[in-house]
């Protein structure tokens, strides 16, 4: 088993966009106190960042954990709220249901999803319609994904 | 490239106080996803995103220097916002297309 160096866990309001990004930049602000390496910052950067988007564009409330062991990192971003009913097309780069104000704001790229995935080691969602979604990534500290 | 040659050679207003730190590349985008996946550290992000989230994605990637076309300007939170995180802002009148350009023949790359 790997050992725990850090765990923190950070509450995200669904449609507050005047405090999203705060959960993400204060996840960036630790690693970058531990000299985690860049490369992976920027991985957990985009994982959390988009993760914690989804939740301030779609759903009620969030909570996100944080864990770093000696070996990698776990995101994982668990919300109440309306739930993802087709996951196969939610993962589809490009799809999206942001509604036109949110796409004024340069969100709605429907690269999230996909981002997140392609910037995890292991990744899953899981989601129920009208309960909530859960997103979970974990990054390797020792190299690629 | 330093940030105080390319605000006086390409007129900038500054928004928010700043270092004179150098500047590594640019990066051109109105997306947030693109931005967070594409912008390089202590490079220049040429934007007409004003919001808050954009400043937090800003600053996630350590963009050096964000720079709004079109005489955009940030609210007054947002701002201070920046301040805080120790991103410095800029304004200018041109539109995205125009800027880049200056910035081309200031040979930027
Ligand atoms: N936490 C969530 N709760 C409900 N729906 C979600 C959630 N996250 C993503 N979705 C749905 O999946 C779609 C794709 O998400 P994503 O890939 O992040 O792209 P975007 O946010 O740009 O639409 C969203 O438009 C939305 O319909
Ligand atoms: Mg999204």
């Amino acid at each position: 088993m790997p050992d725990e160096l850090l765990s923190r866990s950070f509450t995200i309001h669904g449609r507050d966009f005047e405090r999203a990004g705060e959960a993400s930049t204060e996840i960036k602000s630790l690693l970058k106190e531990l000299e985690i390496d860049p490369a992976v910052i920027r991985r957990t950067v985009v994982i959390a960042f988009e993760a914690e988007m989804n939740v301030v564009m779609y759903a009620d409330e969030g909570t996100v954990t944080f864990v770093l062991t000696d070996e990698d990192i776990g995101v994982e971003i668990a919300d109440r709220g309306p739930g993802i009913p087709d996951l196969d097309l939610a993962l589809q780069e490009g799809w999206s249901t942001a509604t036109d104000e949110m796409r004024e704001m340069g969100f709605g790229f429907g690269m999230g999803l996909p981002n997140i995935r392609r910037n995890s080691d292991e990744f899953s969602v899981k989601s129920r319609v009208g309960e909530g979604t859960v997103v979970s990534s974990r990054i390797s500290l020792d190299g690629a994904p | 490239m330093k940030i105080s040659e390319v605000v006086n050679k390409t007129g900038l207003e500054a928004l928010t106080s700043w270092d004179d730190e150098e500047l590594t590349g640019v990066y051109i985008s109105d997306m947030v996803s693109d931005i967070i996946t594409g912008a390089t550290g202590c490079g220049l992000l040429l934007t007409l995103q004003t919001h808050k989230s954009l400043i937090a994605a800003a600053n996630l990637v350590d963009v050096g220097a964000v720079v709004f076309a079109r005489d955009k300007r940030p609210a007054a939170d947002v701002v201070e916002l920046a301040e805080k995180a120790g991103i410095a802002l800029f304004s200018t009148p041109v539109d995205t297309w125009s800027y880049a350009a200056k910035l081309f023949e200031l040979g930027m790359r």
